[in-house]
């Protein structure tokens, strides 16, 4: 088996989800190379040198590659597949947008987010929002992938693969980034985070989101998340939508406060280890994935819970 | 300038679905049926371009059984100026998908292919990505924003970290994230009215491509359920939990 694993990043820092998706090659095969494609990112490709198992990582460098254009890395991907059994990245935007044109320029299946990987050619993989789990043999020669981040322990850091330049392909030269409008917060990443205080419809307004979450949040350290109505209403940009069709965690402890716990909410956040409910309505959805509810005016029990914390 | 609309038939998302005994697969038959819910939206925005005199003509094409023709209904019903069925009993994976899509785009000559990011059933999140492989057209997913001009699409995506605008070259393939509207409610005179509108159906083997899947289904699970939790009296109680299961210092 020859694995080849696209690295996740900004040219600046390595993502860390590309120390997940390297365990997922890791039950794959032995032989795995990590390619970095973007503009001055050798120091992307260092710090992927050093995760462990990867045998050789492969840098790519060239400034109509900086800005991840899916036709750009697509097509390089496409250039560098042959030898390799396996080709797989993080199901994260990035991913998602590249890896299902690879597959087709390569005529074979793409297989998003597997959550599994039971042997070199069968895959498990959550549908309808999680309600159930797919096993999939594939009978493709080159198996094309995305993997959920939090299915899988990211690898340590005590390797030291021998990093080699390639070419880069020419510019595809159909599409631009105009401008990037990323959101900033001195909060731990969604996708990592060890605590996540989420908030729902419940809050009622941009300003009780924050002004009832944020001490809570400050307190456990946490990063903060929401559902597509907190998201819809305006309480809080769209990257911190968890569920179905936004992020995917599975923090250790996950503090649900004033949602209702639609299936969509949930495909995102019930592999938490732990999920508490705070929600005034006894039958909420919501308690029957939580391990401590509390019924009750989430106004009145986030104030209290974040003093009782002090 | 003419869109195509790909809109899939799913189960309608507000059923919880069942896994078949035999580990084969969901249950489908008798479950209620809609169209996935980003196709929708990609087509209610098509209908918006038009309303606004960026687009003229709206082809709304369903890949799968005889049951897609309503699928089709609706999408006429908000709009759409015709539909065109690919019919087929076999099992549709994406690449099967893209590929009949790409004949329709060879016989119709799209300008833009406006495409749900993600079918709420098998949760692939590829068919426009592959789509736009095939054809060599450049591609923008997950939409929450598109703004036409005669050579070039200009759309606000919805990325992990943020938002990112972009500029394809057309002809192109666009797909549609939650945030790019909200649908319209299809009404009944609508819906009569959309009965006059034509739907073209063809057989999926008269296109000449390989649909066969790819992927073999070995089983379909039930995700193992959460143990039952517990309902608690208090915040202190709360709180001692929290510290003993060693998630808060
Ligand atoms: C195709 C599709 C994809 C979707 N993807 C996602 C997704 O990725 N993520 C997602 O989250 N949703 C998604 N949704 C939407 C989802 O179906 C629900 O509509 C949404 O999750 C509901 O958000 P909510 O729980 O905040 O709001 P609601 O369901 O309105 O719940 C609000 C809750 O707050 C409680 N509450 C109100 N006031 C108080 C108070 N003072 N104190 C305590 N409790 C209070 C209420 O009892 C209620 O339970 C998707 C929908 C579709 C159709
Ligand atoms: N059978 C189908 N017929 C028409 N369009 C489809 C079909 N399957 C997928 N699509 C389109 O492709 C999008 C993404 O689907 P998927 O890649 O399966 O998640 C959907 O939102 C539809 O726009």
């Amino acid at each position: 088996m020859n694995v080849l694993l696209l690295a996740e990043h900004d040219n600046a820092a390595l993502n860390e989800a590309t120390a997940n998706t390297l365990a997922a090659a890791c039950l794959i095969g032995s032989h795995i190379d990590v390619l970095v494609v973007g503009n001055e990112c050798r120091p992307v490709a260092e710090k992927a040198a050093r995760l462990a198992g990867v045998s050789h990582v492969l840098l790519v460098e060239a400034s109509h590659l900086a800005d991840g254009l899916p036709e750009n890395i697509a097509a390089q991907l496409v250039a560098m597949a042959a030898g390799y059994t396996h080709i797989l990245a993080p199901a994260t935007s990035t991913g998602k947008s590249v890896m299902p044109r690879v597959a087709a320029a390569l005529d074979v299946a793409q297989i998003s987010e597997i959550i599994a990987v039971e042997s070199p050619d069968t895959f498990t993989r959550p549908i309808y929002a999680g309600n159930a789990l797919l096993t999939v043999k594939s009978s493709d020669p080159v198996k094309v992938m995305t993997v959920r981040a939090t299915a899988f322990p990211a690898v340590g850091e005590d390797g030291c693969a021998p990093i080699e330049s390639v070419a880069a392909v020419a510019d595809r030269g159909r599409s631009r980034v105009v401008s990037r409008d990323l959101t900033r917060s001195g909060r731990p990443e969604l996708a990592s985070a060890d605590t996540i205080v989420s908030g729902g419809r419940g809050l009622a307004s941009r300003e009780n989101f924050h002004a009832v979450l944020e001490p809570l949040a400050d307190r456990l350290g946490a990063a903060l998340g929401a559902t597509r109505a907190a998201v819809d209403a305006g309480f809080v940009a769209n990257d911190l939508q968890i569920g179905q069709t936004g992020k995917i965690v599975a923090p250790q402890l996950y503090i649900a406060v004033g949602l209702s716990g639609a299936i969509q909410h949930l495909a995102g956040m019930k592999d938490s280890l732990i999920i508490v409910a705070i929600n005034k309505d006894a039958e909420a959805p919501i308690f029957q994935v939580a391990d401590f509810g509390l019924v009750g005016d989430l106004f009145e029990l986030v104030p209290a819970l974040t003093k009782a914390l002090d | 300038m003419k869109v195509l609309v790909p809109v899939k038939r799913v189960v309608d998302y507000n059923v919880k679905v069942r896994v078949k005994s035999d580990g084969s697969g969901v249950e489908t038959s008798n479950v209620r049926m809609s169209m996935n819910p980003f196709d929708e939206i990609a087509v209610e925005a098509a209908v918006r371009l038009k309303e606004s005199g960026a687009v003229t003509e709206i082809v709304a094409v369903s890949a799968g059984n005889a049951g897609c023709q309503d699928t089709l209904r609706t999408a006429l019903a908000m709009g759409a100026d015709r539909g065109m069925l690919i019919e087929t009993e076999t099992e549709l994976q994406p690449l099967a998908v893209a590929k009949l899509l790409k004949a329709v785009c060879d016989m119709e000559q799209p300008r833009v292919v406006l495409c749900g990011k993600q079918a709420t059933d098998d949760d692939a999140n590829q068919t426009g990505q592959m789509l736009a492989a095939l054809l060599d057209w450049p591609q923008a997913t997950c939409a929450s924003q598109i703004v036409l001009s005669s050579d070039t699409a200009t759309v606000v995506r919805e990325i992990d970290g943020g938002l990112e605008t972009v500029e394809i070259d057309l002809p192109g393939v666009v797909t549609a994230d939650l945030r790019l509207n909200e649908p319209r409610y299809v009404t009944l005179p609508n819906l009569m009215k959309a009965k006059k509108k034509p739907i073209d159906v063809i057989l999926a083997a008269t296109l000449e491509v390989d649909i066969a899947p790819r992927l073999a289904t070995l089983w379909v699970a039930e995700p193992p359920a959460r143990p039952a939790g517990v309902k608690l009296n208090n915040v202190a109680e709360l709180v001692a939990h929290l510290r003993n299961a060693g998630v808060i210092a």
